[in-house]
């Protein structure tokens, strides 16, 4: 039984992102700012941008088990063998009994329950057209079981509900239960299948949240004087999480140390976030993690481009902040939109390389910077060279207000 | 439906659940399912796909008379000698 003082650490990443189906990829085009948002056209609700996912499908199952499952399924599964490829691991040689699986998800079924709706409509809505698939696709646990049928692994799987926040929160579940002994490895992360969904976007078209441009490229700008809302992207990050000892011992690659995290709710109101119980967040995750706010290296905002989103955010660094020099700060979000689920993982998977690259990939699409936003030491719309990073903090918030903080330690 | 027609509507159906199906040493005679790479839930397809292509409601205790290919033919050809 490994006891709570166990160093937990993340060795493997496998993803796909709306510019990027591998690391080295997304890194290189995060550090360029190339965004590859596109145009999506949703029945009912028309044209919008969004981020695009385009990976090899059939790269770990048949096309069969796509049809089957779904495209959160299909998502995860790339992502958890690719994580485990990255991370040298052959699970042959593991018992899978003790491996976890944790996926973050913002919602789930919402895809699929829309689907068969329009499905049966050419039935004159007959419910015994309705597809015996229904269940076993939107069951919430369904991208993480998923995984669990494609590696075979035995140990437990289950989804975390945590709207955007979602991805901190299942490696915050994964550290927990390594920390606790119920598993001994894991693999954690978030999937996002949202742009499948037109009332995902019509629900952020009538909050008035919803990017619109000429250019889809620059339709995400966080910071911005100009920001009209969220580009809504798909997308998929999971991680392989070991004990350092056991990493160490395999001489596996570490990407870094989980040392603090923290989760709390803003109990205010459905979907305005608010900043200061966003900044009790980051000082619980400090605390925990025994840091100072001038030991955080690069802060990456979880700003999606709504102008009190973004403001709060700006406000909660400012006062946690505000006597740390040399902090820089980014948004990944900028780039590859807004990942819901997979976000605080995608993102934070983005900005890991900079341990080893010493570069911070630049927030893009910033003109006209909003004062409320200047935070010192934000990256604009240019990569920057550093002498060093050795901490990253990140930032996931989510509707209903959910916030959470992860700060990973280079090794 | 001709029993030939009937035989290459099932094949048809079973090659939209997996068009990896390999039908080259399909036994007629034999489970479908201890042949294909077919679990419950690509049967149940099976009688989907015969609802929405032909309105047929099979009844759950008629099932078995579909397990193999030539028990698909013989079940299906009085429910479709019209279609």
């Amino acid at each position: 039984m490994h006891n709570n003082t166990q160093r937990i650490v993340i060795t493997g990443i496998g993803l796909t992102a709306p510019n990027a189906s591998s690391l080295s990829e997304y890194r290189e085009k995060l550090i360029n700012g190339q965004s590859e948002i596109t145009e999506i056209n949703l029945r009912y609700f028309g044209k919008a941008p969004a981020g695009l996912c385009t990976f090899p499908e059939t790269k770990y199952r048949k096309k069969k088990e796509n049809k089957k499952g779904t495209r959160a399924g299909c998502i995860s599964v790339y992502c958890a063998h690719e994580a485990l490829a990255d991370a040298g691991l052959d699970l042959s040689s593991v018992d899978r009994s003790k491996i976890g699986v944790y996926i973050g998800l913002t919602e789930h079924g919402t895809v699929e329950t829309e689907n068969e709706v329009y499905n049966i409509r050419q039935y004159d809505y007959n419910t015994s057209y309705w597809t015996h698939h229904h269940n076993p696709r939107t069951v919430l646990n369904n991208p993480a079981g998923e995984i669990t049928l494609s590696l075979d692994i035995t140990g437990p799987h289950y989804s975390i509900g945590a709207a955007c926040a979602a991805g901190n929160a299942s490696i915050i579940q994964a550290v927990q239960m390594m920390k606790l002994g119920e598993v001994e490895m894991a693999l954690a992360g978030g999937i996002s299948e949202s742009t499948g969904s037109f009332g995902i976007f019509a629900s952020f078209q009538a909050q008035n949240a919803l990017a619109v441009a000429d250019d889809p490229r620059r339709a995400s700008k966080p910071f911005d004087l100009d920001r009209n809302g969220i580009v809504i992207s798909e997308g998929g990050c999971v991680y392989v999480l070991e004990y350092l000892d056991k990493a160490v011992a395999r001489g596996a690659k570490i990407y870094g140390e989980v040392v603090g995290y923290a989760m709390n709710s803003d109990a205010r109101d459905f979907v305005l976030p608010y900043g200061p119980r966003q900044a009790e967040c980051m000082r619980l995750a400090l605390q925990r993690a025994n840091l100072n706010p001038e030991d955080i290296d690069l802060i990456n905002t979880h700003a999606t481009g709504t102008k009190q989103g973004d403001i709060e955010e700006c406000k909660a660094i400012r006062e946690v902040f505000s006597g740390s020099q040399k902090t820089y700060i980014n948004n990944t979000k900028s780039i590859i939109g807004h990942a819901m689920g997979a976000a605080g993982v995608l993102e934070l998977a983005g900005n890991l390389p900079s341990f080893t690259d010493n570069m911070i990939h630049p927030t893009i699409n910033v003109d006209n910077l909003d004062p409320e936003c200047a935070l010192p030491n934000l990256v604009l719309n240019k990569a920057i060279e550093v002498d060093s990073i050795n901490t990253i903090l990140n930032n996931s918030f989510g509707m209903v207000g959910i916030n959470s903080t992860v700060i990973v330690k280079k090794v | 439906m001709t029993n030939d027609e009937i035989k290459d509507l099932i094949l048809e159906i079973i090659e939209d659940i997996d068009d990896e199906a390999d039908f080259d040493n399909l036994n007629p005679d034999e489970p479908l399912r201890d042949q294909l790479d077919l679990d419950s839930m690509d049967f149940l397809d099976i009688v989907m796909e015969l609802r929405k292509r032909h309105q047929l409601q099979i009844p759950e205790e008629d099932y078995p008379q579909l397990a193999t290919l030539n028990s698909c033919v013989n079940y299906l050809e009085p429910l479709l000698k019209n279609a």
